[in-house]
């Protein structure tokens, strides 16, 4: 079991909203958003991944003074992907899927203390990339009374070679 | 904008184009928001040479992220209740992106109308790229 604390921030929201080409001003405009049903800055339905950037311990976040799998000098900065942690699948990992139930909206403002549990592992022969070794974790996202605002439950793969492609991009 | 019980049957679609020729620095635009720096989506040099994909691929969850807010445009803000998603195949850049909600059923739940969704996100071959689910609370 893991936990973070993960604050809300209007900012990282709108550099969030950003990304994902959603330019709804709900997401970066506080005037116009205390006027909406949402009453205030709300973040985007996917927002609560972006809470790595909160764990210390994340693998998929280059570390001052570690080594680092990118590219450098060479194709890569060592040889062996080191194991990432949360449901996104670690180094050499891919995220297959992810769930997320809403319990009520999250604000800029909150500040959500984040609980992680391993969940099932299990195998399955895949046609595209050899044997694939699932695994599931499941966050809690609670907020400053303890009341839950997010559940996540995410499910990384480790394929056993790159995933085959369609001969388009062959 | 909430969407209405009334005005909704089962079997009704909405889509959205949420990407058009995706480019590489959105990707990395991503990353740098989402905190995923995993060098798959950055990094062609490592994903070519070190993992053996054919280029970099943008994150999963980039994918759900702007299938999200053909959702949330749809549906309205702050009404999800469930949005959960399967990644069936990458996402390159290039590529062009069209998500859909199609309506499965209208429940009640403590006295609240939900309107349950499929959600589907194809490129522009028609392969499906993301398979999921969405449930929304929707007036009367």
């Amino acid at each position: 079991m893991a936990t973070k604390t993960f604050p809300v921030e209007a900012s990282h929201i709108l550099m969030f909203a950003r990304s994902v080409g959603d330019d709804n001003r709900v997401y970066s405009d506080a005037e116009y958003a205390k006027g909406t049903e949402a009453g205030g800055i709300l973040a985007p339905p996917t927002f609560a991944q972006a809470s790595a950037q909160f764990d210390p311990d994340y693998g998929l976040r280059p570390k001052i003074g570690q080594p680092w799998f990118g590219s450098g000098k060479n194709a890569t900065g060592i040889t062996r992907a080191p194991g990432g942690g949360g449901g996104g699948g670690g180094g050499g990992g891919l995220h297959a899927e992810q769930h997320f139930e809403y319990h009520r909206p999250m604000r800029a403002g909150d500040v959500l203390t984040a609980t992680t549990t391993p969940g099932k592992t299990w195998e399955k022969e895949g046609k595209r990339s050899g044997k694939l070794v699932f695994s599931e974790s499941v966050t809690e996202y609670r907020d400053q009374k303890g009341e839950l605002v997010i559940t996540a439950r995410g499910v990384g793969v480790r394929t056993e070679r790159p995933v085959e492609q369609p001969a388009e991009k062959a | 904008m909430a969407l209405s019980a009334k005005s909704l049957k089962v079997g009704d679609a909405h889509t959205a184009r949420l990407v058009e020729d995706l480019k590489r620095t959105q990707i990395v635009q991503y990353a740098g928001a989402s905190g995923d720096y995993n060098p798959l989506h950055t990094d062609e040099i490592f994903t070519t040479q070190v993992a053996g994909y054919p280029s970099v691929f943008a994150h999963g969850m980039l994918t759900m992220g702007m299938t999200g807010k053909m959702l949330t445009d749809y549906v309205g803000d702050a009404r999800l209740t469930k949005y959960g998603v399967r990644f069936t195949s990458q996402v390159w850049p290039g590529d062009t992106l069209d998500a859909t909600a199609t309506l499965k059923a209208i429940t009640e739940k403590d006295g609240a109308k939900i309107a349950e969704f499929d959600v589907k996100t194809v490129n522009q071959a028609g392969v499906e790229v993301l398979s999921g689910y969405a449930e929304a609370r929707v007036d009367d």
